[in-house]
């Protein structure tokens, strides 16, 4: 018997580029997330070759799930062939072997920055959201100690006075993204940087959603089928973007969250944001076997929840 | 020499606040040693001192933000029972932000200085659990137009007001939920004098008109004389002298209190 | 009639720490009231006059002494009564009458004289009325009943101040030289006012710089000149 018997061969470094504690940690930390659906749990976020406010917490929660089985996808507002997301892809895919993918329905587990696929999400799939801000609270209450308290004894009345705000200078609220939502009617998380057009697919869907936040050292996890709901005023009713009627000058589908491009005569083009979901309808189109799942909205409207 | 006092013979009604035999100190300092206080419901105590007397801080365990270290406070308030510093934290928010309402000194301690002033009034009716946009601010302009707060300045910020209108918002997020009892922690300490008379002012009518019970600190004599009917006098955590506010400025009788009362006329 | 007030060696002094010094106002004071009666106190500048009324109101503390009360709910020693019983009788049962307004700021004067009424639990416009009716009978000029007193001559601020502590007809009632200063109409309908208070029952002790302006109301006198004995005596005798 010899010493390298007993080891395992050198290697420039662990599967999956994170060490195995903090894998372990993760895993740990992540079933914490999910057994206590939005609130917040802290974790020792650990370096990752990218920039803080990149994607890292995004980017360690995917390290941790992948094998070399998982069928990644990972998307920036939107779309696939942006360049951060392209390197993430690629770095994921070269540090644990695993075969990536562009579409949402092939995909085992999808890291996203600021949007939900348009297409429905399964239970065997998961959703890693990257999170700049973790902490709905530091906006009405900067002492994160005290906000802290506050969710402990679910003391959210600040929450309606940022809403409160708006309506009073703005007439509506101006709320566009991250659009504070109790979790399992317990919790107030900031869904990341989601448009509000995406906060209702949260809501009892079928699928697994984690979101991390690298930089601010904290996770929390929307687990299947959990009651999602953005705060609102009674007399003031929750209301999406106006997108239902807007069409996708390239593909050409209509009803789903637009990009708007700014056209020289001041007008404005629309193209939609999803941008694999655009090009499944123009391969459809062309008369390729429509590829496209089942998406959350239908004409421009959010199916009925249950 | 005086004569002691009785218990209260004429009114039978219980004390709305009573608080028995506080102690508290700080390491070696003793900020209150073994004070009691009774509130009736409607009157106006003032407790008045210099600095580090222990007003403020006995303020402050009224209002449920300090504990000290033995002694019991009792609110005579319908689903309100026994000693209120065994309350743990959560039941101590909810009985301040429904039944207690404070003026602090410091407007920083009451307000968010960048939210909107009806804003600022709202939050009181959002943490008792108000959902309605249109009550919150039908209910907002109210308590500000009650504490005489111009409403024109409705949505300013308080960072953008004087010092007099800081105050009035203040105020009004402190009557906005109709409290049993309103403390005032030397509300018009730092304002020009003329600022100051017109929020003693304000201060009176809603008494008048509204039969608010308050607990008023501070060090000025004219703000205790103003508006208490009954007035405590503290000095290094102790009370030395209580009495009816007539009775403290023209015949006190403690060494301290003559020497205060002198000091200001 | 019935018994109002029973003073018993009734003292009262002054400790003046600064100084390390004491001196007495008055001591050894007994006397009786009765209902609807009038009694004047008499003496020297400094005899205590109207320490002896503060002392009865508890704006001045006393030594010894007693002084029993028959309110409404009961007989307590004014002396050692609770502070909050006191505030009671002060609002319901026990009046003081000087000649010095507290105005209070942006208040009208029908207000001001409407309020004892008002705390009485009076209905608003009720208590209006009645304030009305006594700010003119005590001459205060209609066009100032909505003006704020406080910009009001020393004179018409006597009056305003008359018309609110009168208003309410009050079981005791202590008078601090409430005519100094008047004219001859507004202590006509003062003294008009204390006469119908007197015979609804009201008791009064007074102190006054011109005892004439009241000689029709008193009753009986008593002297708190140091070293006569209090004799009391008749009105006939002294006035």
């Amino acid at each position: 018997m010899s010493l390298s018997s007993l080891t395992k061969p050198w290697e420039p470094m662990s599967y999956g580029f994170l060490d195995p504690s903090a894998k372990r940690e993760l895993r740990r930390k992540m079933l914490k997330a999910v057994a206590v659906p939005g609130c917040q749990m802290p974790y020792a976020s650990r370096e990752v070759p990218m920039a803080r406010g990149w994607g890292t917490g995004g980017l360690q929660v995917s390290l941790t799930l992948i094998n070399p089985k998982t069928r990644v996808k990972v998307i920036d507002q939107g779309a696939d062939d942006s360049v951060n997301a392209a390197s993430i892809r690629r770095f994921l895919a070269r540090v644990s072997g695993a075969p990536t993918t562009l579409d949402t329905l092939d995909a085992d587990l999808i890291q996203s920055r600021h949007r939900i696929p348009e297409e429905k999400l399964r239970a065997d799939q998961i959703l890693v959201l990257q999170v700049p801000n973790p902490e709905p609270l530091r906006p009405v209450e900067p002492n994160m100690s005290i906000a802290r308290q506050m969710h402990g004894d679910a003391d959210y009345g600040r929450m309606w006075l940022q809403l409160y705000e708006q309506i009073v200078r703005s007439g509506r609220v101006m709320q566009g993204a991250s659009y504070p939502s109790m979790v399992n009617g317990r919790h107030v998380m900031t869904p990341s940087p989601i448009p509000r057009w995406d906060v209702p697919k949260l809501h009892m869907a079928k699928h697994l959603t984690i979101l991390s936040a690298g930089r601010e050292k904290r996770i929390f996890a929307v687990p299947p089928f959990t009651r999602v709901e953005p705060l609102v005023f009674d007399d003031v009713p929750y209301r999406v973007e106006e997108h239902g009627q807007l069409t996708c000058y390239r593909s050409g589908a209509e009803g789903f969250f637009m990009n708007e491009i700014p056209q020289p005569d001041g007008s404005a083009l629309h193209e939609i944001s999803d941008s694999e979901y655009g090009v499944k309808h123009i391969r459809t189109a062309q008369g390729e076997p429509d590829a496209r799942g089942e998406t959350w909205y239908q004409n421009g409207q959010m199916e009925d929840t249950p | 020499m005086t004569l002691a006092q009785n218990a209260p013979q004429l009114v039978t009604a219980q004390p709305l606040l009573q608080i028995r035999g506080v102690n508290k100190t700080y390491g070696p300092v003793t900020a209150v040693q073994d004070v009691s206080a009774t509130v009736y419901a409607g009157e106006v105590l003032g407790i008045v001192g210099e600095s580090g007397s222990g007003k403020s801080t006995l303020l402050r365990m009224m209002n449920l933000e300090e504990i000290p270290d033995n002694g019991t406070y009792t609110l005579d308030l319908p689903e309100v029972t026994g000693n209120l510093f065994d309350l743990d934290r959560f039941e101590r928010r909810m009985l301040c932000a429904k039944r207690i309402g404070i003026v602090y000194q410091n407007p920083h301690l009451g307000l968010l200085m960048g939210h909107s002033s009806s804003g600022n009034v709202a939050e009181r009716l959002l943490v008792a659990g108000e959902r309605r946009f249109a009550t919150l601010r039908a209910k907002a302009m109210d308590a500000l137009a009650a504490s005489e707060f111009p409403l024109d300045r409705l949505d300013a910020p308080p960072r953008e007001l004087s010092g007099g209108m800081q105050q009035r918002v203040q105020l009004a997020k402190a009557i906005a939920l109709e409290p049993a009892l309103l403390l005032l922690d030397e509300p018009t300490t730092g304002l020009d004098v003329s600022v100051q008379a017109l929020v003693l002012d304000t201060l009176k009518r809603l008494q008048q008109e509204r039969q608010i019970t308050m607990v008023l600190v501070s060090h000025d004599l004219g703000v205790i004389r103003t508006l208490a009917d009954r007035v405590m006098v503290m000095r290094r955590g102790q009370v030395v002298e209580a009495g009816l506010v007539d009775q403290i400025f023209q015949d006190p009788q403690h060494p301290y209190t003559q020497q205060l009362v002198h000091a200001k006329l | 009639m019935s018994v109002v007030l029973e003073v018993q060696s009734l003292s009262k002094g002054f400790t003046m720490h600064h100084l390390d010094s004491q001196f007495a106002a008055f001591s050894d004071v007994s006397f009786d009231l009765r209902a609807g009666e009038f009694l004047l106190l008499k003496g020297k500048n400094g005899a205590g006059k109207s320490t002896l009324l503060r002392t009865l109101y508890r704006t001045y503390l006393a030594q010894s002494g007693q002084a029993l009360f028959h309110s409404h709910h009961g007989v307590i020693d004014l002396l050692r009564a609770a502070d909050v019983d006191l505030a009671l009788l002060r609002r319901t049962e026990i009046g003081f009458v000087t000649q010095f307004l507290t105005a209070r700021p942006r208040v009208s004067a029908e207000a001001l004289v409407a309020e004892p009424l008002r705390l009485a639990g009076r209905s608003a416009q009720d208590a209006l009325d009645e304030a009305r009716h006594w700010l003119a009978a005590f001459g205060v000029k209609e066009s100032l009943w909505r003006a704020y007193p406080t910009t009001f001559s020393g004179g018409e601020q006597q009056k305003v101040n008359l018309a609110r502590a009168l208003i309410l007809p009050q079981k005791l009632l202590l008078l601090d030289e409430p005519t100094a200063s008047l004219d001859v109409g507004a202590r006509a309908a003062l003294v008009a006012r204390l006469a119908e208070l007197k015979s609804n029952g009201t008791a009064m002790i007074g102190v006054f710089h011109h005892p004439d302006d009241v000689a029709d109301l008193i009753d009986r006198v008593i002297d708190l000149t140091p070293e006569t004995s209090q004799i009391e005596e008749r009105q006939d005798v002294v006035v």
